[in-house]
């Protein structure tokens, strides 16, 4: 869109300060928003209307007055759209509205429910021990996201879903493509295209064999697929939906919390010594590091009031979950770490109807991988300054890309 | 007076906020919607109850007092 006025906007996304990875906006690109409801620049030439109160987020994402579509012209894009075909788009559920996104998600909500995570504590336990196990073999220093952050969640996901773990360096780089907002269109496509490709010959090889087997794409192939209520391609794209967002969010929040919870030796003895500490200490962490830093972009369907602002039918609008998550008026001393503030008001799973399906299972396995790693290596130390890792400015989820600790 | 509590499950999503909040009232069924186990509750902390509305995400929770 070429805006004269556009061009004078802050640009969107906003990076921590240099000195701080915490803190999701700089001071200066904070003073330049005018409002609660304002308007940023994207990397893609237009603006959006950025919304960053909690109040008015939860009203904003809980509305059917927006849609998440993004194949709909003028939808708030971080970098343009791949060449899209309807075959690419097929199952992606995220990016669904109203009955058509109803019928996917509540295909799977059962597999998600809170019993069923709680039912699967011990085979994530097991997890997160051989991996402790692993990482004390190979030896200090380690990079605690290459040991352990991205294996956890790697492996707990590839279980359920029926995924071969063998395959994680296939996986793993490609959803990173898929993510970084700064990647070329033609490496989003390639990306997509490989990972579509190799789901697809996973899921028919389940469908073709006598038994699709007890994991969750199994039982889909069972339950819907041969009973015609789901076709191939939207159980690609359900799979490929539910293989990124379970390992890139958790691995993340892994990483960005071990970094915070060694500079405050207090909340580390806490975790390792009270059980009871630990479900608050991660909704806390939760809340402060919202790690979907890009916020979750929508567009207006309809005229709509936000903030005492007139959103208009057509308009791009883009919720701010980590400036919500540091709303004062819902938070007091927002900016600060404090493991015993009721946090569970946070934003960071998101809000309305695609709130995060995985919830139970990310709050499960960050609570047994942080408290299980502060009692096997209580003298964890970061073995890097924190202000010099490198991070995940540009991705859809945040977080640092490698954490050398010795112990 | 004891609270009312209802949920509707045409627009729950199965988050499981409710369930994780408060447990002695909210569960899940097989398919992983709301079931509501004691619309009457007794005993419960009135704080959790409006929690558990205020946090779903689908705004599928009522309670009346």
């Amino acid at each position: 869109m070429a805006d004269v006025l556009a061009d004078r906007l802050p640009l969107f996304p906003f990076r921590s300060p240099d000195d701080d990875p915490f803190t999701p906006v700089t001071g200066a690109d904070l003073r330049r928003l005018d409002g609660p409801v304002t308007r940023v620049r994207l990397p893609t030439g237009g603006w959006t209307w950025l919304v960053t109160r909690h109040a008015d987020v939860k009203q904003m994402l809980r509305s059917d007055a927006f849609s998440a579509d993004m194949t709909r012209p003028g939808f708030p894009l971080l970098r343009p759209a791949p060449p899209q075909t309807p075959q690419n788009r097929r199952g992606g559920f995220i990016r669904m509205d109203g009955e058509e996104h109803r019928r996917l998600r509540m295909m799977l909500t059962a597999e998600f429910m809170v019993a069923n995570i709680r039912r699967i504590e011990p085979l994530i336990t097991g997890v997160v021990d051989d991996a402790l196990d692993q990482l004390e073999a190979a030896g200090r220093p380690a990079d605690l996201v290459a040991r352990f952050a991205l294996p956890v969640p790697s492996l707990v996901i590839c279980h359920l879903l029926g995924v071969p773990y063998a395959d994680h360096e296939f996986f793993q780089k490609r959803s990173a493509v898929l993510l970084d907002q700064g990647a070329e269109p033609t490496a989003v496509r390639d990306a997509a295209t490989g990972l579509r490709t190799y789901l697809g010959t996973l899921i028919e090889t389940k469908r073709t064999s006598g038994r699709p087997g007890d994991d969750l794409l199994g039982r889909l192939v069972s339950d819907r697929v041969r009973t015609g209520e789901l076709e191939i391609g939207e159980l690609i794209g359900m799979a490929l939906l539910l293989l990124i967002a379970g390992h890139e969010t958790t691995a993340n929040m892994i990483g960005l919390s071990v970094v915070l919870l060694l500079q405050r030796p207090e909340v580390w003895r806490r975790l390792r010594d009270d059980d009871a500490a630990a479900d608050g200490v991660v909704e806390e962490l939760l809340r402060y590091l919202t790690i979907v830093r890009t916020g979750l972009p929508r567009q207006a369907i309809r005229d709509v009031q936000v903030g005492g602002r007139l959103i208009r039918a057509g308009e791009p609008v883009t919720a701010l979950l980590s400036l919500a998550n540091r709303d004062e008026e819902v938070f007091a001393d927002a900016d600060e770490f404090d493991p015993y503030r009721q946090a569970h008001q946070h934003l960071a799973f998101g809000f309305g109807v695609h709130q995060c399906i995985g919830q139970p299972l990310a709050r499960a396995e960050l609570r047994i991988a942080l408290t299980r790693l502060a009692r096997r290596l209580p003298g964890l130390t970061l073995a890097a300054d924190p202000a010099t890792l490198p991070r995940r400015d540009m991705s859809i989820v945040y977080g640092l890309a490698e954490l050398p600790v010795t112990w | 007076m004891s609270a009312h509590v209802e949920a509707d499950r045409d627009v729950c999503i199965g988050a499981g906020n409710c369930v994780m909040t408060l447990a002695a009232v909210f569960d899940q069924d097989d398919e992983g919607l709301v079931v509501v186990t004691q619309p009457n509750p007794d005993g419960v902390d009135p704080e959790l109850l409006d929690r558990a509305a205020v946090m779903c995400p689908a705004a599928a929770i009522t309670v009346k007092t």
